[in-house]
């Protein structure tokens, strides 16, 4: 990275686990920006809580070092990190009430008097008026924020969050996901936050790392990750992607073109991922659904020149209320998905045939060798 | 107007039948406590107040002296029952917590043999277990000899536990014996409660800075409560009227109420005196019993 960065709230150097045979982190090397929120995104197994155990402290890395700022903490047990964890089910203690089971951080750490800060953080997650309730009278929702508000009253380093909305329900946890982002805005502690949903990652982080099968597939901002994959598997699990099958024709100035049965399309060459990119070679083509403009075939004269375009009929239209998802068969690939916004204009119906046209900017390319369907399998809810 | 009263009544009947269905299900646990729970409680309490003797009958005379008879001469033995019984209650927790937290939490695989191990005594009965702790302390056993060339039976001498050389006919003989037939009933509910613990509470635990030690005191040691109730109560409450062991590994001396009763009732044949006696222990236990549970407040617990 360059030398502008903010300094290191968390650096993995060569982090790895295995359980027995099993690996579950391949050694990683990670930089989390200090006062950033920062995503580790992957479906489950991937390794991501794991990885997130491993800065707890709860589970100690087979290789490699974990850094807190400037500071080994490989050696240090859980208790001796300033660190903190809201875990997916909570972890509330039963038998103790709300403020007891805030103030017991600070209680470990032997402050006497609580009070005023469990009285703060709890106005903070705005649950002051049910101090004195047990962990069991209390929703998912208000469970799910003592258990932040345990966390955060100790000011950690670094605050980490396992999956900590997965048990609530949708309406809910979009309205957790506002909230934490408020929250970690207004105490400025470095978020690790692990997620399989990728709605909820991107909605949140700052930096989201996606992970698959003990291995960081790409790193960035979640625009950066969603415009431009790197992978077969981010360019599904992050989002729908159409991915083509092209062979290599040649190249234009800074743009790949590329050939699809009887169709050529562009491809820029800043947006291409792929080992090789040699004339008479493969590359996967991917656009974003909603990125694709579909106009009836008669209408085709009227599509603005420089455009990629593949023709295809309808196959399926499905009315969502703010678009409308349609598959589209077409000689490139047997399913496109093709969203387009309901905005005045008149729904094409199956059987249509249709001309897709895009901006070839909006084209990424992948290395011709990946699995299209990497990261379908198990979509984000 | 007719026409619409006619299904009513075919209703109700199955509805009345289904509501009898539970107290059917009642009838033999009822029946069985009645005849052999509740009948001879009522007919021993009669026989605490009766007076006379066994040549010429008894009779209710309200003689209330049987119960002072009963504290007065045999005071002892409820002393003595009590504090053996508190003692072997004190061991048994001592001995099965850490036993049931290694099941509950470290034993993996091993868990179910473990758990199979803790209840295998069982499968022996109780009088022939206690007859092998007499063969164990024997006064010539290697077990005694060692204790002994380890000075550990000064120590327990000093202590009024032992005399002597020997371990057999001592209150330490009894107090094991007690320990020994009464530590599964404390390990099991330990190990119920221990295991139903949330791992995740003690992982959150030292994530809040608290070491290992502080983890057991402030969360594992509270939750583990309930069981902690069940089995002092399951251990205690038998301990204290048992009279097997202190009858085969203690002398007359280490006598417990349980085998004053049995001498009464047998050998004096005072069956007034015997009953009053069954009654104080009865009236005793269930006392400590309801102050230790306030104490220990199992309400609080979830």
């Amino acid at each position: 990275m360059a030398e502008s960065t903010p300094p290191a709230g968390v650096t993995l150097r060569g982090v790895g686990k295995t359980f027995g045979d099993v690996t579950a982190v391949h050694p990683l090397d990670l930089t989390v920006p200090q006062g950033s929120f920062f995503a580790l995104l992957g479906a489950s197994g991937c390794g991501k809580t794991t990885t997130l155990r491993m800065i707890a402290g709860l589970e100690r890395p087979t290789t490699g070092r974990v850094l807190l700022g400037e500071r080994d903490v490989t050696a240090l047990p859980p208790h001796k990190r300033p660190v903190n964890t809201v875990f997916q089910s909570y972890a509330l203690f039963p038998h103790l009430d709300v403020s007891e089971n805030v103030a017991f951080g600070l209680r470990r750490r032997g402050l006497k008097s609580v009070t005023k800060q469990v009285t703060e953080v709890l106005e903070l997650v705005e649950l002051g008026h049910l101090a004195r309730r047990r962990p069991s009278q209390l929703s998912g929702g208000q469970q799910q924020r003592v258990a932040l508000a345990r966390a955060i009253v100790n000011r950690p380093e670094v605050l980490l969050l396992d999956e900590p909305l997965g048990a609530l329900d949708l309406k809910l946890r979009r309205q957790m996901q506002l909230e934490l982002k408020r929250i970690q805005t207004e105490v400025g502690i470095t978020f690790v936050h692990v997620t399989h949903d990728q709605e909820e990652a991107m909605t949140m982080a700052d930096t989201i790392a996606v992970m698959n099968a003990g291995r960081v597939e790409q790193l960035g901002a979640p625009a950066e990750l969603y415009e431009n994959p790197r992978s077969a598997f981010v360019a599904n699990f992050l989002g729908q992607s159409n991915l083509i099958e092209a062979g290599i024709s040649g190249t234009d100035g800074d743009d790949i073109l590329l050939s699809v049965g009887d169709a050529k399309l562009t491809l820029p060459k800043s947006r291409t991922h792929a080992a090789s990119t040699a004339t008479g070679g493969t590359v996967l083509a991917g656009i974003r659904p909603e990125k694709i403009t579909m106009t009836p075939r008669a209408a085709e004269a009227d599509i603005p020149g420089g455009r990629n375009r593949l023709t295809g009929t309808v196959v399926d239209a499905s009315f969502t209320g703010v678009s409308t998802q349609y598959v589209v068969k077409s000689p490139a690939c047997p399913e496109l998905a093709v969203f387009a916004q309901n905005a005045e204009r008149e729904r094409l119906a199956p059987g249509a045939d249709v001309v897709l046209h895009w901006d070839p900017a909006h084209t990424f390319g992948l290395d011709g060798r990946e699995d299209i369907d990497a990261g379908t399998g198990e979509d984000a809810v | 107007m007719t026409a619409v009263a006619a299904p009513a009544p075919d209703v109700p009947p199955p509805a009345r039948r289904r509501g009898l269905t539970p107290y059917w299900l009642l009838l033999p646990a009822v029946l069985w406590l009645a005849v052999f729970f509740v009948a001879p409680l009522f007919y021993q309490a009669s026989t605490s107040v009766q007076s006379g003797s066994i040549e010429k009958g008894f009779e209710v005379t309200w003689s209330w002296s049987n119960y002072t008879d009963a504290l007065g001469e045999h005071g002892w033995h409820f002393v003595r029952s009590f504090a053996y019984a508190a003692t072997a209650t004190a061991l048994c927790l001592a001995i099965a917590y850490p036993l049931a937290y290694l099941i509950a939490f470290r034993a993996g695989r091993w868990r179910n043999l473990l758990l199979v191990a803790v209840i295998a005594p069982f499968f022996t009965s109780f009088l022939i277990r206690t007859l092998a702790w007499k063969t164990i302390l024997s006064d010539s056993g290697p077990l005694v000899s060692a204790l002994n060339s380890l000075h550990f039976l000064d120590v327990t001498g000093a202590l009024g536990l032992t005399t002597g050389d020997r371990v057999l006919a001592t209150p330490l003989a009894v107090v094991c014996g007690l320990t020994y037939n009464f530590l599964p009933f404390m390990i099991l509910p330990l190990y119920t409660s221990l295991e139903r613990i949330n791992p995740a509470l003690l992982e959150a635990a030292r994530d809040l800075y608290a070491t290992p030690a502080t983890t057991f005191r402030k969360v594992t040691f509270p939750l583990s409560l309930p069981g902690v109730v069940a089995g002092t109560l399951l251990t205690f409450i038998p301990a204290s009227g048992d009279y097997i062991n202190a009858q085969l590994l203690g002398s007359p001396g280490e006598q417990m109420v349980g085998n004053a009763i049995q001498k009464q009732f047998l050998n004096v044949q005072d069956y007034p005196t015997a009953a009053a006696m069954s009654f104080v222990l009865m009236a005793a236990i269930l006392i400590i019993v309801t102050v230790y549970l306030r104490k220990a407040g199992t309400e609080e617990v979830v």
